[in-house]
């Protein structure tokens, strides 16, 4: 009976030790791209859904993402989809990607101008294959070129910057649409490091291999609150030369990460990046001196952005 | 005479701020690249854009500081297509001399890259041309991988080098 009870308990310790590990979805399609060099259409819908539904626990899409789109939004509030267009046509936030993901969210009850999709400026916007559009009656799309920047400047810790209004004033929630590069500075871009595109000088973020500047910057209220979920392309990365478009160093893992806990998100993908790395022959990160330090900095007790310990993250491959 | 002198100062100071005016990208006249169709098959599908070091973090931010630290001067970029098909881009920077262009160009380099006969020294990848040519190292990176991309890039570079 003791023996029973204590196996019930040690039991429902271990279940909610489970519950309470961060969920990262790394979900895969191999033929992704079918016969073509760019991902299908209908085989990125297919594969956001079965990550979406994964992480969620909703097979159905839209029920999935009502999950992610709180009750409170859904009707009248904007959602933004912060993209990647940095590293140039090559090595971009794919369009395809985004345009599943409107689709999905129009469905689950989103109004098609409730949405934008953001980068830095057009140009960020037209490399990813996006075209820019104010008009609110459909999707919109545009750069912080057109909505600029807060004027009064905010801390972040030892440099001041500026945010997008974007951000700040027009969206309520936003979803986060990295792509997976390797970086010179940080060693590896994805979710958190896509942040510095809400910044008007992210240069002063760099020192240090961007750390503590990346963890610093997302510790800011706007980007903590509203940032809440990552859907990371690793449809396409490079692995060495980033975060420019080094085609050399092309890699097409035909992946999608998604992850509410971004520290486990970036964690998941340094992994992902190192083992493509050392198949390379390259060294990891960290024996190239460019070990993402600021992962493990945005999960210290300073500030508790989420875990990097993989005891803590549950790990689900579909 | 005094006339005359206002009057030239008065176009000087006008050059000047028209030059210093504009921050960050600027469109150039001094331009380092072939125009449509002076490079077979090639058209230049963008105005060429360029970068004052302190500003290079808005055209290649995170992958600027290598540059500075060797001694980027300036940087010009402009896109291209080939046969209406092939996209590339190609990107000149000016180094403060011939030893920055080095620096860039022999890191990063892989054990597939082909030496190709371009400036000083250069290098071709599938997909890509790198070569430097007294202070200057000139990228040339096409989009996709195609059986006419590495012939194409390598006399587009080779366009490119004429002018510098």
């Amino acid at each position: 009976m003791l023996s029973s009870s204590g196996a019930g308990l040690t039991g429902m310790l271990a279940q909610h030790a489970e519950m309470v590990k961060s969920r990262v979805v790394v979900a895969r399609d191999v033929a992704l791209r079918g016969t073509g060099s760019q991902p299908d259409e209908k085989r990125v819908l297919d594969l956001l859904d079965k990550a979406m539904a994964a992480y969620t626990r909703r097979e159905k899409p839209i029920e999935a993402w009502r999950r992610i789109v709180p009750p409170e939004l859904l009707k009248d509030k904007v959602i933004g989809l912060k993209v990647n267009g940095l590293g140039g046509k090559g090595i971009s936030t794919h369009a395809v990607l985004v345009l599943a993901i409107c689709e999905r969210l129009q469905q689950a009850g989103v109004a098609a101008g409730n949405i934008v999709v953001w980068e830095r400026d057009a140009r960020s916007l037209e490399v990813c294959g996006l075209t820019v559009n104010t008009d609110s009656r459909r999707v919109r799309c545009f750069g912080n070129d057109v909505a600029g920047y807060e004027d009064q400047q905010v801390q972040c810790g030892p440099v001041r910057i500026r945010l997008a209004k974007l951000l700040t004033r027009e969206c309520a929630m936003v979803i986060n649409l990295p792509i997976l590069k390797d970086h010179d500075q940080a060693g590896m871009t994805f979710s958190m490091k896509n942040m510095y595109g809400a910044a008007d000088t992210p240069y002063l973020l760099h020192p240090n291999n961007c750390n503590p500047g990346v963890a610093n910057l997302n510790c800011i209220k706007a980007i903590r609150e509203k940032v809440t979920l990552t859907i990371g392309d690793a449809m396409s990365s490079v692995y060495q030369g980033g975060p420019m478009f080094r085609p050399e160093h092309l890699w097409y893992p035909n992946t999608l990460i998604v992850g509410g806990d971004r520290v486990a998100v970036d964690h998941t993908a340094w992994q992902m990046l190192d083992g493509k790395r050392v198949e390379a022959g390259l060294p990891t990160l960290e024996a190239a001196g460019r070990r993402p330090q600021y992962i493990e900095t945005a999960a210290d007790a300073m500030h508790r952005l989420g875990v990097n310990d993989p005891q803590r993250i549950r790990l689900i491959e579909v | 005479m005094l006339c005359n002198g206002r009057w030239m100062l008065a176009v000087t100071v006008l050059a000047i701020a028209g030059a210093a005016g504009c921050t960050g990208c600027r469109k150039t006249k001094v331009d380092l690249f072939p125009a449509s169709g002076a490079v077979a098959g090639w058209e230049k599908t963008g105005d060429t854009r360029t970068f004052a070091a302190k500003d290079l973090w808005q055209y290649i931010d995170g992958d600027a500081e290598q540059y500075i630290s060797a001694g980027v001067v300036s940087t010009a970029t402009s896109d291209y297509k080939y046969q209406g098909h092939l996209e590339a881009v190609a990107d000149v920077y000016t180094m403060g001399d011939s030893a920055g262009a080095k620096k860039i160009l022999e890191s990063g380099q892989t054990k597939d890259a082909k030496t190709v006969q371009l400036g000083d020294s250069g290098v071709a990848y599938a997909q890509s041309v790198t070569f430097r040519k007294g202070p200057y190292l000139v990228r040339i990176v096409a989009y996709e991988s195609t059986p006419d991309a590495p012939q194409a890039l390598v006399a587009l570079a080779q366009g490119v080098e004429a002018k510098l």
